[in-house]
């Protein structure tokens, strides 16, 4: 019993952070069709911004729990300069190019976000814990758990609901599934298809950074966080179906549960157990879990 | 994957190999003005997740080490001038990258830039891909870290030295410190990273506990993938398990994360635990890491070191001009570059006009002293170095704000390192024969 309760914490703790981490990705890939690569340098980036105003912050004497505030202005910041600088500055060039030239622009881009890591902090690991160590622990199954990382479990559903709740409820969100159903004619519907993949891209970079942001005071912020990263959130959105946010939030669970399980249960298989799952789930579903059903174009 | 998928990897791959050559512009420091210079290969992490905690304070030691050698300012026997008289023009570049890369690397090295000597490489899977490289272009190599005991043990190599012993002397040493500090355990546990060092670290320290302690119950063995980061769940694990001690090889950004999330879950106050590598960390963390962890250096390095002339000098140097005080990949690299040094010294003392075989000649089965440890090439026909190895218990002095260790206990190489001609994995199964009076 007691592993079964401290199985569901810890793949629903874990299912939190991938999908916080995820989202972003799929949600501009949604949109504006591009696998965006640079996703992992949005993370890193937004975790190095939060570490560095984290440790800032309390070296200053400053409240305490400002630096929850602290941790989500680091995110915007980030993701709006770099949304805004890679989307108007290099995406709406090969908007409509080879798919393959897109992912490459990107991936340069992820190099390029990697190196300016290490130009603006270096190679030193920065601790960014105090946010994480104010809120202690409770005991679950007899178990502490941190306090912490079960707030990102609400932080992971506030962040779905929102956006589930905005695509499918507000005039935007209308907008953004008229340009997903079928993009040409939203345009002829008059819809600005030009805005409204500014804004989606640079709400899927505040995502990636915020991602990074929520981990800082959990983890050593050192270079190259973000490569691991980018491929843990593609194998979370490929099983759920790129484009999905339901399909990230069922990924984002399935990859939580199942590695809790083999962690407690069969150790040795934890290593496979995420790319088993994507493995299974692209036999079975070769789309992913919540793939759209693509309309044939004649 | 689609063939488009397949494709872009392939290219992606591309762009990431162009990419870090275009990031692999050396870096020169303290060049000589003598010629003809020695030019001498300096590699190291200069990026990715182990430039902070290894490849730096390795190549920063190196920096410094290299203006004292080349000005003759070490303190006494290092005082002369230059390795074997020959001012050293170092060449330092990145070990960041596959090991393919880091092959290449190494050839572009010697058969492009034309150096005499290389010295380097932390990761074992560097050397062992650079060993068979450095025999083929005939080029004098000294690893200065890499831990893993196959490099001497599965093959002989005439270029190739290594004057740091190998990561069995963590493993063995930890068991000792573990079994004595506390000996009413009943059961221990590890977590390790899942790739060679780790498995490595795990086997040997699992081996030498039934050695030392026979009848103990191993409550659980996590191998969580490296650089994962999370470690939430097995930090559950341990949790739940009845490990009364637990050992870990972690190092560097993924030992740190460890701690950063293992200490709100009260998990040190549970279990003791046991780091091999910690001590690379004690001066970032502080009160984050809890009193009383059982910390290594992977040698009697950084805080571990003998108070001798030679260290004073180093830590002072060191400190004062990197703001940090050097630890233990510091040492390594150290130990390393006085062993060249040694042996070009003594080549030269014997025929002024020395080449690369008698500088050899003098590395092999060398003995020297450094920072206050016997350095001997006892192993590998005189290539592989054997030494003590200390280990100690963490304690945060907050009146001073200071990491300090207590209780440490130095142990004799014999202890902790396989004799010549005996495979150090045999050698613990078989009850570390040969190891007696250890402490």
């Amino acid at each position: 019993m007691v592993t079964a309760v401290t199985i569901f914490v810890d793949g629903l703790v874990y299912a939190a952070w991938l999908f916080i981490v995820a989202v972003g990705l799929t949600l501009i890939f949604g949109v504006m069709k591009v696998l965006n690569v640079a996703h992992g340098g949005f993370y890193s980036m937004g975790a190095y911004a939060a570490a560095w105003s984290v440790g800032i912050y309390f070296d200053a004497g400053l409240a305490p729990a400002g630096s929850f505030l602290l941790l989500a202005l680091s995110a915007v910041v980030v993701g709006v300069v770099l949304g805004l600088v890679l989307e108007r500055g290099l995406l709406r060039f090969v908007y409509g190019r080879d798919d393959i030239l897109v992912v490459l622009v990107t991936y340069a881009a992820f190099l390029i976000l990697e190196n300016l890591v290490l130009l603006i902090w270096g190679v030193d690991a920065y601790p960014a814990y105090q946010p994480s160590a104010l809120l202690g622990s409770t005991a679950i199954a007899g178990l502490p758990f941190n306090n912490y990382e079960l707030l990102l479990v609400v932080v992971a559903a506030a962040i779905g609901l929102a956006l589930t709740w905005g695509l499918a409820r507000t005039r935007l969100g209308k907008l953004l599934r008229a340009v997903i159903f079928d993009r040409e004619m939203a345009v002829a519907f008059g819809i600005d298809v030009a805005r409204l993949f500014t804004g989606t891209f640079v709400v899927g970079a505040i995502l990636g950074a915020l991602g990074g942001a929520v981990t800082a005071p959990t983890i050593s912020v050192v270079p190259g966080i973000g490569v691991e990263v980018i491929v843990l959130a593609f194998a979370v959105v490929v099983i759920g179906g790129l484009g999905s946010v339901m399909g990230t939030i069922l990924g984002a669970l399935i990859v939580g549960l199942a590695r809790a399980a083999a962690v407690h249960l069969l150790p040795e298989v934890e290593l496979f157990v995420i790319y088993g799952v994507m493995s299974l789930v692209l036999i079975l579903r070769p789309r992913g879990l919540f793939a759209q059903a693509q309309p044939r174009r004649i | 994957m689609t063939q488009d998928g397949k494709t872009l990897l392939r290219r992606g791959g591309i762009a990431v190999a162009a990419l870090a050559a275009a990031a692999l512009l050396p870096a020169h420091f303290a060049a000589a003005d003598d010629a003809p210079a020695l030019k001498l290969g300096v590699v190291a992490f200069l990026s990715g997740p182990a430039a902070g905690p290894f490849g730096i304070p390795a190549r920063n030691a190196a920096e410094l080490l290299i203006e004292a050698i080349n000005a003759g300012t070490l303190p006494a026997p290092f005082n002369s001038k230059g390795f074997g008289g020959q001012q050293i023009d170092p060449i330092v570049i990145d070990e960041n990258g596959s090991t393919t890369k880091v092959v290449q690397d190494y050839r572009d090295l010697v058969e492009r830039r034309g150096v005499n000597a290389v010295i380097g490489y932390i990761s074992s899977g560097s050397c062992l891909g650079i060993a068979p490289v450095a025999e083929e272009l005939k080029t004098l190599t000294v690893f200065f870290d890499c831990g893993t005991p196959r490099i001497f043990e599965d093959a002989d190599y005439h270029y190739v030295f290594r004057p740091s012993a190998t990561s069995t002397i963590d493993s063995t040493a930890a068991a000792r410190y573990l079994a004595k500090e506390d000996p009413g355990i009943k059961s221990y546990g590890g977590i390790n990273q899942n790739y060679a060092w780790g498995q490595d670290s795990w086997s040997d320290f699992e081996g030498a506990m039934k050695d030392l302690k026979p009848g103990l119950t191993v409550a659980t063995v996590q191998f969580p993938k490296l650089f994962a980061g999370q470690y939430s769940t097995e930090i559950t694990t341990l949790l739940a398990s009845d490990a009364n001690a637990v050992h870990t090889s972690f190092w560097g950004g993924d030992l740190e994360s460890f701690i950063l999330q293992a200490d709100p879950r009260g998990l040190f106050q549970k279990e003791k635990f046991v780091m091999s590598t910690a001590e690379t960390t004690m001066f970032r963390l502080g009160p984050k890491i809890a009193d009383g962890v059982i910390m290594g250096a992977r040698g009697p390095w950084g805080v571990y070191a003998h108070n001798t002339e030679l260290n004073q000098w180093f830590r002072k140097n060191y400190t004062d001009r990197y703001g940090t005080p050097p630890v233990y990949p510091s040492y390594q690299m150290a130990i390393s570059l006085l062993g060249m040094k040694t042996a070009y010294d003594k080549a030269a003392q014997a025929n002024p006009k020395a080449g690369v075989e008698d500088d050899i000649k003098a590395f092999e089965h060398l003995q020297y002293e450094a920072f206050g440890t016997k350095i001997d090439l006892a192993l590998g026909k005189g290539h592989q170095g054997v030494h003590e190895t200390a280990y100690g218990t963490y304690k945060y002095d907050k009146a001073t704000g200071t990491p300090t260790i207590t209780n440490i206990v130095y142990y004799p190489a014999e202890c902790v390192n396989a004799p010549d001609g005996i495979k150090s994995g045999d050698w613990i199964k078989n009850g570390m024969p040969g190891a007696k009076d250890c402490p």
